[in-house]
């Protein structure tokens, strides 16, 4: 019935809400924080909806609006959604509400803003997900850059100007890039930003290199990849806990994820010949990455940096596909790294939310992210120590949890493309427990030495809602991934397929 | 007929419900409600198991193989959770629900004051679960769920008295040095799925032939056969979990955990999950000479050296865990020798006897209020006569003294790798042969510390003190002085090892000639005719009794023997003699009690090598040149270049006058030059 436009309700719900959120002004902060929660639950109805709706079995994008936006210009405002979209979607929407009530009472400052500002940053994420133009794409993916640089430099630490700046220059001067590669093809293309006609045009190897390391740059930055990685540590440590939960959770996705769209589909012979680079730095991210996640004195920095590392899986699953396509024919070893890249997104999703959420619980607590100030909270804390424990359990990808299942499957695949790739990226299985666990032990094990930790309470029914909704999902993903890997299957397939056409 | 999917099910999620309930509602039903709860979940799952095994070995039901949900389903790869239930599933079902049970029982008596009761209930219940999917696994996901699963809950066992610094490391350790098992295990699974394009057990065997002539290349010119790899990569997951050389070094220090779990999983089930990986692997090991050796050296090695280490230890429960190693080493031996079934027989016996001498050592350290340093023991036996006597069972079976049930599997262990002419076969037997020794002498050498000799403790009586030393982390606690004489442990555990006892004694002489010289496990072991050592010894196997006499004139027996006179004289008659022996052996006593200082240098290049590879990395890579001097360093010099050109900003308005001047100058003069 509403199927046509049921995407734009998607974008645009949480992002008009947010108005009344903001009228409701810092004079009525509970009707502003109730008003944003129901716009929350409402967007993930909505999503859904569009789950019901969305036929898995069909590779087709769906869903399809298409206006005619800036005439002048040819851009139109396009969108469509195909089973990666709609996961990814389904993944901002859950998150959405969680951080609405994450942030409920710790928020004291001006909390009709900060409701709002998350609620907009929601609404153009989706947007993202969605379009199918690419100066769409590209307005939604500098938009969103807005209202987590209020987010950081409003409610954010001691040096968040420092790392608001960090974080907008970065991302900002990789987009740039992006923006010319896109101006150029739009040229290429006789003036159109559609990327199905983007990626149907034949490019010479010289013009899909330069495009190819304009996309990079882009999509590195965000994912990040090393070595543009050090913004994320230092965003993550001054941003107030639900920034920290959306832009690990979702934010960083969308690097993968325009890779997928942009670089895969449009420049697929670079791609291939530059595959060697980016599985490269993914292997640099698991190795290097984990070895700096291990001294971390800092437990937001920790989880930063081990989210660098596993992040380092969805591009090495991305790219491994090409070797396994174009070397080997390996059509179905391709899909599974393909495949094990999307779970893995999906699945840091959670579990980064949740790591960043419990450090949150502690951080309200006793006002330190530092390793040192606590030990022994296991003994104050159960219940928390129970999530604790588990989400960490869960981010050293031990089975039976959401963090094994694409690490598994990309490490699968890998193999099958060159056994030494496996090599390194299995390391994580040792340089994982081993960081992570070394924090639980510092943190949770062990007598209370400092007396503040003494005092603290266990958690409260709102952080614990937030935590058992975390640990549903990535239980219920790890023990039974295959509905998510079957609403992919059909977009992956034919991902994996085009993957095999030259453009030269 | 086949198995019941619906009684299946049941053995394995009984004790998760046992788990759930003890774990999230413990506080509800309280101590007894949970305990009851979590045992009536392992009972459930031990009868069950016990009635699988009865309808397989009398051929009432076949096996069965059935997945019971798909996990994924990527093109022709897919990932299933479902059982294999064959003969071999079915032995380890029974052994792992029977002394799970039987830990179950005795935590009841062991646990009694501990404030973590429920707590430990749910651990060993969700213990018994992952186990369960391990064994009954039919595919590679599954076994290494079960596999990370049980590693999961040893690190939560270990870990089980949180505050106590020495225990969080050890467990630490030990998740660790496991992960670095599952490293290779994980890359052997992958290269399973590579060649053989399954993760399904059934499809994988089948076709296991076809690895043969299969290479993998390493390198542009160097390729290693397929089966080969697979085997050594596969074992690199068993020697983690079952601690085999060099990654043994987990084990000991998980004594730090309660004893009923060092019982039942660092001793009886858990450890031994690598001797069952590899038994059930077999189609795939016995295409491999190569892999096979390798599995033989490693486990000769742990079965000899670790045995040494035994022989100086003083804390009563590190020498049941040195002995652990040692025995895990002996089924490793067989596993190299082709003697699966050989490996799998000492696995059960070993786990009846050696979760015994663990809950035995147990009673001991409830009785002495927690010491559990021997130096403090001795004369014990009058006081605790159950446990005594249970011990001392166990202690012989172990040994190998005919008619117990380890002398069968062991001695059909040393015969298997006599007979084998595997490469490193010689190194193999001379260490089996030599282990025999050493385990009797730190055996007998424990029982005469504990149990015989004079008391070198004190009994004070203190009153007033109603609740006092029983505690584990008690720090005000004088070594050798008790406030109350020891006395023996109430029923509940008395009761598991009197049950113990009784397989203990008499389990090897039933069960041999089906399970090693029959056809008992069917096609769950394949064995190439060729390796078949198993196959040459039954030829010479005339009945338990004759096999039992011969072993009183064999080397093995001989070698016990002598460590029985020589452990006796000085334990019992001069005791003097054992320190004369360490002074006069002094750098040999050093290097054992160092335990050959691996674990220092693990210690020093893996642990603060790996912290200080971190900190240079990041102070280096990340601090310095990332963002130093690209980041903050492109930061500095715009500024430093706009804080320059700001200069020409002056202000003053003759400057730009000035300057106009000049560019009129410039740019007329270009023109001109141009014309020109």
């Amino acid at each position: 019935m509403f199927n046509h436009f049921l995407l734009s309700l998607l974008i645009w719900l949480p992002v008009v809400g947010a108005i009344p959120v903001l009228l409701a002004g810092s004079a009525r902060p509970n009707l502003a924080r109730w008003t944003a929660l129901l716009m929350a639950v409402l967007t993930f109805a909505v999503s859904l909806v569009l789950l019901m709706q969305f036929n898995a079995d069909s590779p087709l994008k769906q869903f399809t609006e298409d206006y005619q936006w800036i005439s002048a210009l040819n851009v139109h405002y396009g969108l469509a959604v195909d089973g990666i979209s709609v996961a990814l979607i389904l993944l901002t929407s859950f998150v959405g509400i969680l951080v609405i009530i994450g942030a409920w009472d710790v928020i004291q400052d001006k909390p009709h803003q900060y409701m709002a500002a998350m609620l907009v940053l929601e609404g153009l994420m989706i947007g993202v997900f969605c379009a199918t133009d690419a100066l769409l794409f590209y307005a939604f993916f500098e938009a969103m850059l807005i209202p987590m640089f209020i987010l950081i430099g409003v409610w954010g630490g001691p040096r968040r100007v420092y790392a608001t700046l960090k974080f907008f220059i970065y991302t900002f001067l990789g987009s740039i890039f992006m923006l010319i590669g896109l101006i150029y093809l739009y040229n290429k293309a006789g003036g159109s930003f559609d990327l199905n006609t983007l990626a149907g045009l034949r490019l010479s190897m010289k013009e899909q290199s330069w495009l190819f390391f304009a996309f990079l740059f882009a999509f590195a930055v965000k994912v990040p990849m090393v070595p543009v990685h050090t913004w994320l540590p230092d965003a993550h440590v001054e941003a107030p806990t639900g920034g920290s939960v959306v832009l690990a959770a979702v934010m960083l996705k969308i690097g993968g994820y325009g890779f997928l769209r942009f670089s895969l589909p449009i420049v697929p012979d670079a791609s291939e010949a530059y595959a060697w680079l980016v599985i490269g730095l993914s292997l640099l991210a698991v190795v290097y990455i984990g070895y700096i996640a291990l001294v971390q004195e800092d437990m937001k920095k920790l989880v930063a940096y081990s989210s660098v590392a596993h992040m380092g899986f969805v591009t090495l699953g991305i790219f491994i596909a090409f070797m396994l396509v174009r070397s080997d024919n390996n059509l179905d070893a391709a899909k599974l790294g393909m495949q094990g890249a999307m779970v893995q997104m999906i699945s840091h999703g959670f579990i980064s939310g949740a790591m960043f959420s419990c450090i949150g619980v502690l951080y309200d607590r006793l006002h330190s992210r530092q390793i040192k100030d606590y030990g022994g909270v296991i003994n104050v804390m159960p219940w928390f120590g129970f999530f604790y424990l588990f989400f960490a359990m869960a981010n050293s990808g031990l089975p039976g949890t959401s963090g094994f299942v694409g690490e598994f499957m990309v490490i699968l695949a890998s193999f099958s493309a060159n056994p030494w790739i496996a090599l390194f990226a299995a390391f994580t299985l040792i340089i994982g427990a081993a960081y992570t666990l070394w924090m639980v032990k510092r943190v949770m094990w062990g007598e209370i030495t400092n007396p503040h930790v003494a005092e603290m309470k266990d958690i409260n029914g709102r952080e614990a809602f937030v935590l058992i909704a975390f640990a549903a999902a990535v239980l219920v993903l790890g023990v039974w991934p295959q509905p998510l890997i079957h609403l992919m299957d059909a977009s992956v397939t034919q991902l994996v397929q085009q993957l095999g056409n030259h453009k030269i | 007929m086949e198995l019941s999917t619906s009684i299946l099910l049941t053995i394995a999620l009984a004790p998760l419900v046992g788990c759930v309930l003890a774990g999230f509602l413990g506080r509800f039903l309280g101590r007894a409600g949970s305990h009851s709860a979590t045992i009536l979940g392992v009972a459930i799952s031990c009868g069950l198991s016990f009635y699988v095994l009865y309808q397989l070995t009398t051929g009432a039901a076949t096996n069965y193989n059935h997945n019971l949900y798909t996990w994924f389903e990527i093109g022709k790869f897919s990932a299933s959770v479902g059982f294999l239930i064959d003969r071999l599933t079915a032995m380890m079902m029974v052994v792992v629900t029977f002394v799970s049970l039987l830990v179950h029982i005795y935590t009841i008596g062991y646990m009694k004051d501990d404030p973590g009761y429920q707590r430990f209930f749910s651990y060993i219940s969700l213990f018994t679960f992952s186990m369960l999917m391990l064994v009954m696994s039919n595919n590679f996901m599954q076994l290494f769920f079960g596999w990370e699963a049980v590693g999961l809950v040893s690190y939560l066992l270990i870990g089980f008295w949180y505050k106590k610094p020495t225990a969080i490391y050890a467990n630490l350790k030990a998740f660790v040095v496991n992960r670095v098992g599952d490293f290779g295990f994980l890359l052997g699974i992958a290269a399973v799925l590579f060649f053989l394009n399954t993760l399904d057990y059934a499809t994988a065997f089948h076709n296991a032939d076809t690895l043969i002539g299969k290479t993998l290349h390493i390198t542009s010119t160097v390729q290693w056969d397929a089966a080969t790899v697979i085997g050594i990569l596969l074992f690199i997951g068993a020697m983690g979990k079952s601690a085999q050389v060099p990654l043994h070094v987990w084990l000991p220090d998980s004594m730090e955990g309660p004893t009923p779990i060092s019982a039942l999983i660092h001793a009886a089930t858990m450890v031994t999950a690598g001797i069952f990986m590899v038994a059930r692997m077999s189609p795939i090991f016995e295409l491999s000479e190569g892999a096979l050796s390798f599995v033989m050296v490693i486990g000769a090695t742990g079965a000899l050296f670790t045995g040494l280490i035994g022989i100086v230890q003083n804390d009563i429960k590190r020498v049941v865990a040195y002995s652990t190693l040692s025995q895990l080493g002996y089924m490793t031996v067989a596993l190299g020798a082709s003697a699966y079934a050989g490996a799998v027989f000492h696995l059960m016996t070993h786990a009846f006897f050696k979760a015994l001498l663990f809950l035995g050592a147990g009673s001991v350290i409830i009785a002495m209020h927690h010491e559990q340093d021997m130096r403090y023991m001795g004369g014990l036996r009058k006081y605790m006569p159950i446990t005594w006597i249970t011990m001392w069972i166990g202690s012989l079976a172990l040994c190998g003294v005919p008619f117990f049930a380890g002398f069968y599997s062991k001695d059909a262990i040393i015969e298997a790798v006599g007979e084998s002419h595997r490469w490193g076969a010689g190194y193999a037997y001379f260490c089996v042969l030599a282990g025999a020794f050493v385990t009797a002498t730190y055996t007998f050498r424990q029982m005469y510390l504990t149990f015989h000799g004079k008391e070198r403790f004190k009994v004070v009586e203190q009153h007033g003190h109603g609740h006092h030393d029983e505690h584990h982390d008690d720090e005000h606690h004088e070594p050798g002085v008790l406030h109350h004489a020891p006395k023996e442990s109430p029923w509940v555990v008395t009761l598991p090892l009197i049950l113990l006892a009784i397989p203990s004694l008499l389990i090897g002489y039933f069960a041999i000639q089906p399970m090693l010289y029959g056809d008992w496990f069917g096609g769950s072991i394949q064995v190439h005719e060729i390796n078949n050592v198993l196959g040459k010894l039954g030829e010479e196997f005339h009945g338990s009794l004759a096999m039992a006499l011969h072993g009183f004139g064999q080397p093995p027996f001989w070698l016990v023997a002598a460590a029985f006179a020589i452990t006796t004289y000085i334990y019992l008659f001069n005791p003097s003699v054992a320190d004369k022996i360490k002074s006069a052996l002094k750098p040999l006593w050093t290097m054992l009690d160092r335990k050959y200082w691996i674990d220092d240098v693990y210690y020093a290049v893996f642990a603060k090598g790996g912290v200080m590879l971190g900190r240079a990395l990041w102070k280096g890579g990340d601090a310095a040149v990332i963002d130093g001097a690209l980041v903050d360093g492109s930061a500095n010099l715009v500024q430093r270049i706009a804080s320059g050109v700001r200069r020409l900003q002056s202000g003053y308005l003759y400057h730009y006058a000035f300057a106009m001047i000049l560019g009129l100058i410039l740019l007329l003069g270009g023109y001109w030059l141009v014309g020109q």
